[in-house]
């Protein structure tokens, strides 16, 4: 007989441990979002060539970097909950969805609001902003095809191919997109050229990513708690929990 | 090889026995290729510069509107669940009823593009260079969408669903396909972007097939 | 040669049934009963290797039936609740496209002949769609006379089935089962079938 561990251990027993990690993530994002915020805004030298517009970028390359990483941990757990039938990883892949369509789509704000100043129009089409664009398609697309399978075994797994197929695309499309803009629009417009980086930039920019991750988590981990909760209502340590809670609530 | 054929000329058939299917993928690819110039204005230098993107585009919107009927008429009989229990490779089977679809839906298209290419004022190296560019990608198109074709099978809306999921997935053929046609127009060589087109179509036949076949199993349960 | 242990069906978040398992020997016949949604279909389906089980292994020959699929599946006809037909083929087309399908070249004739044997030959030529239920039912049927393997899976055949068909099918069914073959069947029809051995499978939650 063989036992299906990933299965039986991992939502009741995972339960209560993401509910103890998911403070110190909060935490530890706050703190460490008000040093990046600190040293962007106050420390970071004014660029001399873009004056104050340019400290977005603090928030909208982290941003960036996030919402392409996600997708991948996203494909990964994907990956991890197909191969081995593994409802935690799939639940992980579902919870991190909203959170990466969320960074992606910060990316294309502050891209443009930085655009604005820069190249005096609200979007160009540049490579970069591009692929975020695609990105937030990807990422939009497995969402909606999560929703609109009813049952949630099968949505994990349809959702779960989409996102490899879309992880091997991700690099394909990259390269087209960066060819084509090499194409059309010599070399006048391009953000990957960023303004020469001090260092205290760069570490505003990691303490910033950094804040990002463990916002990530945090958030991840508590949406993943939720849709535990929604999709074992049934099974017995929910029952009890909501009966615990009940009776706290009534002390 | 023999269910490969079986299931090829099957399609076939039922194409030829459902010949109005056939027609309405082509009438959409004129009439969308028609309303630019109504929209845009008769101008031909303007239509010859627009004329690689908005035939491209068309041509993929064109595979993709037929793409919910790949396999949504199977499942619903049940001729599917059959497919998937004939002892042989599925993404083989895969295979058979992609290039039926390529030749009924993507085929006629790549032979009508240079006639819509001529209301566009493309010159003839570039008409040249567009079926050629349309006969490397579309299988491509067949091929990925056919992935979310079987992602999307019993969905609600799954037509609207289907585009979602794989227009992202078709951006890089259509970049080198709209690029050949615009390079030959440019008096510059198309190979580099016909060599990546056929690149991307030889990726798809690959791999596309295995994910399809994967998404069936999932849709199926 | 067929088995089964421990076989549970999760539907949404509904337990279907649980601790399935049974054991079905050449020239065996096993009824699968229960009521309506009780997760009869299911079953079948999940012996056919179409839906993963939420627990539980399929056996054939020994092997699970993931391991080694192409010889369990070339040993295997199924017919589901769906007849598995093309509307705008004949029935001697869809009957031959099914055979061929299934690894099996079948000549005129031969799909004729299985045509006749449960009597709907007249509408060999005519396109399915314009056939009713029970005679749709009967060309998907039409396989048995056809196929060669040892396991049939039959999801209720004698539904929608006039009287003499469904003895003509029995009788067929008797046929098989004496040749050494098994048949798992779901039904709600009395129907006597002549079998080696005869199990039942009650499924409740």
């Amino acid at each position: 007989m063989n036992i299906n561990w990933f299965k039986y251990s991992s939502p009741q027993t995972f339960y209560p441990l993401a509910g103890k990690m998911i403070p110190w993530f909060a935490w530890l994002a706050a703190i460490l979002a008000i040093a990046g915020l600190y040293i962007s805004f106050a420390i970071a030298p004014t660029d001399f060539q873009q004056g104050e517009a340019y400290r977005i970028i603090f928030v909208h390359v982290p941003a960036a970097w996030m919402s392409m990483v996600i997708y991948i941990v996203m494909a990964c757990w994907a990956g991890i909950g197909l191969a081995l039938n593994a409802r935690l990883s799939a639940m992980m892949a579902q919870a991190l969805a909203p959170t990466g369509a969320v960074f992606t789509l910060i990316a294309l704000v502050t891209g443009s609001l930085w655009g604005k100043p820069m190249w005096g129009t609200w979007w160009v089409w540049d490579a970069r902003l591009t692929s975020e664009l695609i990105l937030l398609f990807l990422y939009l697309g497995f969402i909606a095809l999560q929703a609109s399978i009813d049952d949630p075994r099968k949505a994990d797994r349809a959702g779960a191919l989409l996102a490899l197929v879309g992880a091997v695309n991700v690099p394909i499309i990259y390269f087209s997109v960066k060819w084509w803009s090499t194409l059309h629009q010599g070399s006048s417009i391009n953000m990957g050229a960023a303004p020469k980086m001090a260092a205290t930039m760069l570490l505003g920019m990691l303490i910033m990513a950094l804040a990002f991750w463990m916002y990530t988590i945090a958030v991840a981990l508590m949406r993943v708690r939720c849709i535990m909760l929604e999709r074992e209502r049934s099974a017995d340590w929910v029952k009890e929990l909501s009966l615990k809670s009940a009776s706290r609530g009534k002390a | 090889m023999n269910a490969w054929l079986t299931v090829l000329k099957r399609d076939l058939l039922l194409a030829f026995r459902r010949r109005s299917d056939v027609a309405t993928t082509l009438f959409f690819f004129l009439i969308v290729s028609s309303l630019f110039p109504l929209g845009i204005g008769p101008e031909p230098a303007v239509l010859s510069s627009i004329a690689p993107g908005v035939l491209w585009v068309a041509a993929l919107l064109a595979g993709m509107i037929s793409l919910t009927r790949l396999f949504a008429a199977d499942f619903a009989d049940g001729s599917l669940e059959q497919m998937l229990l004939a002892p042989q490779s599925l993404a083989l089977l895969v295979t058979a009823k992609t290039l039926a679809h390529w030749l009924v839906c993507g085929l006629p298209v790549v032979l009508l593009a240079p006639l819509i290419g001529l209301q566009y004022a493309l010159p003839n190296n570039a008409l040249l260079v567009l079926v050629f560019s349309l006969l490397l990608g579309t299988p491509a198109l067949s091929l990925i969408g056919a992935i979310g074709a079987a992602l999307t099978l019993g969905v609600r809306g799954s037509g609207l669903l289907v585009a979602l999921l794989v227009l992202p997935l078709y951006i890089p053929v259509l970049i080198f396909g709209a690029g050949a046609v615009a390079a030959s127009q440019h008096g510059m060589s198309a190979q580099a972007h016909l060599s990546l087109l056929a690149a991307c179509s030889l990726l798809a036949l690959v791999l596309a097939p295995l994910a399809t076949a994967a998404a069936l199993r999932i849709s199926v349960e | 040669m067929l088995s089964a242990q421990g076989l549970a069906c999760l539907r949404g978040d509904r337990l279907l049934f649980k601790n399935v398992g049974f054991e079905l020997n050449a020239g065996g016949l096993l009824y699968v009963l229960g009521e309506n949604g009780s997760g009869k279909s299911s079953l079948l389906r999940m012996l056919c290797g179409l839906l993963t089980p939420e627990e539980g292994t399929v056996f054939w020959l020994g092997k699970k039936i993931k391991q080694d699929s192409e010889n369990y599946l070339s040993n295997l006809s199924y017919i589901g609740h769906l007849n598995g037909l093309k509307d705008d083929l004949t029935a001697l087309e869809n009957l031959q496209i099914g055979a061929r399908l299934a690894g099996n070249h079948v000549n005129d004739a031969e799909a004729l002949a299985s045509l006749t044997k449960i009597g709907i030959a007249r509408c060999a030529n005519l396109p399915v769609r314009v056939l009713s239920q029970g005679q749709k039912r009967r060309v998907a049927l039409a396989v048995l006379w056809l196929t060669k393997a040892k396991l049939w899976i039959l999801d209720e055949p004698f539904a929608a089935l006039d009287v003499a068909s469904v003895d003509v099918l029995a009788a067929r069914l008797g046929e098989h089962m004496t040749n050494g073959g098994m048949t798992i069947i779901t039904t709600h029809q009395d129907v006597l079938i002549h079998a080696q051995t005869t199990q039942t499978l009650r499924l409740s939650a």
